[in-house]
């Protein structure tokens, strides 16, 4: 079979990748509007599914399907950068059985097993790594994540070595490399509780507003260089500003985690400055989008993959950058620690900085692995419209929580005497949680819409079609696009 | 936006994001040896015995922090627990654990997790060192 779309053959990986990724995440939403239910119906699936397997189940599958994202993004966007195949697509594939299986029978221990058996079965007591936030996965599991990253990292790293080098490929090697270190300190576990906490941030944070941030500055990168033509040497700059300011800030920023844990005072300090500083590399990001896009030269036919890229900037801005900011401050920060304003911010934090950035990727990267230079307009019609409900469920979501978080702190963290406790204050905020799981079923009708553009027929835009040749629209009137899309301005492309 | 050369290129910003990233992380790591002396005293780590150490593995092959939060971190559908032992006492979390779940309809419920009476006395004693970290005065009061 031949994919006349794809530049080099090996790229075609990358699809079982995307749609593992996909299935994984309408795995994750279903168990997060499960939870949304548990805050409202407390005994819903009790004994069966307790919140914390629901939980864990939740986040988990929101880390794999990630690494998935990303794994496939960089199997995608390595051969055409480095403009070499990939060094083994053999030892893509198998990885990717490896992980998938491994993430399943993963999944399934959680739900099948009491949580102390799983870790009695999978020899929790060898090295004590699990029932920490995040990083619940059983031993196995996570020298598994290990082996798969070191071959997916040596299969990438000798593409590049092997190829073209440049900016974009070796930003996002260097996140990937930092994600795969990083990891390591899961297996960190000091029996001193301040200890573990502050190894434990060393992945969560370090990853989420670190090394991750690389990756998704490298993604986005990638999407805006193929679909606004602008030229390499100014989006190459942007992202080394934008990550220059994400690792500034965020690395002196994990301090905003280190206020109440036990670690000493000067932190607060620390911590407040420097990730009141973390917005900015967002911000630049927004910017940096709709500079691209406004100074674009040519308009790909490929439009719902530039809504999506302009979109995570905008999104990852207001989740990470002003959600995180509103409660960053030491002294905000001691009364809504680990209330719903938490919530709030990582939801939309994660939603607008990660799963969009993948979605982005996987919107540009699907129809070519389809053999198709974009869908048809009526699919990527039904697609924009997936955007809008997803990004407004996600937005009536993080809303409600931000209120139950505001009254959840006004009523048990601020009154010094007669402050109500903490099952008295959740039945106090019943309303915001349903309100929360409004938006939460709307973003499930969104995610269901995204999926079904997958399936939408009409006439796709193909490599053969006039005027469309490798993907790069001509500079030629709007009458010669399929999509009818507005011709575009023709700058120097100087920011 | 403007067509006018900035003049600053790629190659700075590519210098100003190694040196930066290299000058933050080395600091970073500065300041996190600091902390690392430090963490005994702010922990009273020589009062970490067998039971503290035995009562934090129950805490963990439980996966407590899907429900509950410890210091603020974890899940926040359950009380914070860094300060149980101040607010509820010793007894009163051993017998709250031992009566799991409530079966009241409509409510949260915690599992029933089959601890022995040695597992209940030392997350009683791992809740009760946690209670006495330095946290900087957090929670604001005893609510959690």
């Amino acid at each position: 079979m031949t994919t006349p779309a794809l530049k080099y053959q090996s790229q075609s990986v990358a699809k079982l990748y995307f749609i593992a990724a996909m299935v994984l995440f309408a795995g994750q939403i279903l168990f997060g509007v499960t939870l949304g239910l548990q805050y409202v119906i407390g005994d819903l699936f009790f004994p069966y599914i307790p919140f914390n397997i629901a939980r864990m189940v939740h986040t988990n599958l929101l880390i794999v399907w990630l690494l998935f994202g990303f794994m496939g993004a960089a199997y995608y966007m390595i051969p055409e950068e480095a403009e070499t195949e990939l060094h083994s697509p053999a030892l893509a594939i198998a990885l990717f059985w490896i992980f998938l299986i491994a993430g399943a029978a993963t999944i399934l221990g959680y739900l099948l097993v009491p949580y102390a058996k799983l870790a009695e079965l999978t020899g929790n007591d060898l090295l004590q790594t699990m029932g920490r936030e995040f990083l619940e996965q059983p031993l196995p599991t996570k020298v598994g994540i290990v082996i798969v990253a070191l071959g997916f990292l040596f299969n990438i790293s000798m593409t590049v070595l092997k190829g073209r080098k440049t900016a974009i490929s070796l930003v996002l090697l260097m996140g990937l490399w930092g994600l795969a270190l990083m990891f390591l300190f899961s297996f960190v576990n000091p029996h001193n509780l301040v200890r573990d906490k502050m190894y434990w941030w060393f992945v969560v944070h370090l990853w989420v507003e670190g090394v991750w941030e690389l990756i998704l500055a490298s993604l986005l990168a990638y999407v805006l260089v193929k679909t606004t033509g602008v030229d390499r040497e100014v989006i190459d700059k942007w992202m080394y500003i934008i990550i220059a300011f994400a690792l500034m800030s965020g690395l002196l920023g994990t301090g905003h985690h280190f206020f109440f844990i036990g670690m000493p005072g000067y932190w607060l300090w620390i911590g407040s400055i420097f990730s009141a500083l973390e917005p900015l590399p967002f911000f630049l990001m927004a910017v940096f989008a709709f500079n691209m896009v406004q100074q674009r030269r040519r308009n790909h036919p490929n439009q719902a993959a530039v809504l999506w890229a302009v979109g995570t900037s905008v999104m990852g801005f207001l989740g990470a950058g002003l959600w995180g900011f509103i409660h960053t401050l030491a002294p905000v920060n001691y009364y809504t620690h680990g209330s719903q304003i938490t919530a709030a911010h990582g939801h939309l934090a994660f939603f607008g900085a990660y799963v969009m950035v993948v979605i982005a990727i996987i919107s540009y990267a699907m129809p070519t692995l389809r053999g198709r230079l974009a869908n048809s307009q009526k699919s990527q019609a039904l697609e924009m419209w997936s955007f809008w409900v997803m990004c407004i469920g996600m937005g009536i979501m993080v809303l409600a929580l931000t209120a139950a978080g505001t009254v959840q702190v006004w009523l048990q963290r601020l009154p010094e005497t007669n402050a109500l406790g903490f099952m008295a204050t959740q039945d106090e905020l019943r309303i915001f949680y349903w309100v929360r799981i409004g938006g939460g079923v709307m973003f499930l009708i969104g995610q269901f819409m995204y999926f079904a553009s997958f399936f939408t027929g009409g006439q796709h835009v193909l490599p053969g079609d006039k005027h469309h040749k490798h993907g790069h629209d001509s500079h030629g009137g709007a009458g010669s696009n399929p999509l009818h899309a507005q011709p575009a301005q023709r700058l120097n492309g100087r920011i | 936006m403007s067509q006018v050369h900035s003049g600053f290129t790629k190659q700075m910003a590519r210098n100003m994001f190694y040196g930066g990233t290299a000058f933050f992380a080395l600091l970073f790591a500065g300041l996190i040896f600091d902390s690392e002396r430090r963490i005994p005293e702010r922990s009273n780590d020589h009062a970490i015995t067998p039971a503290v150490i035995a009562g934090k593995k129950v805490w963990e092959v439980n996966n407590c922090i899907g429900c509950h939060t410890l210091l603020g971190e974890g899940a926040y559908f359950a009380p914070e627990l860094g300060n149980v032992y101040k607010r509820r006492g010793p007894d009163f979390i051993k017998a709250w654990i031992a009566s799991m779940p409530t079966n009241a309809p409509g409510r949260r419920q915690m599992p029933q997790f089959n601890l022995s009476e040695q597992q209940l006395n030392d997350l009683v004693e791992f809740l009760k060192w946690t209670g006495e970290i330095n946290t900087e005065n957090w929670p604001p009061n005893i609510e959690g």
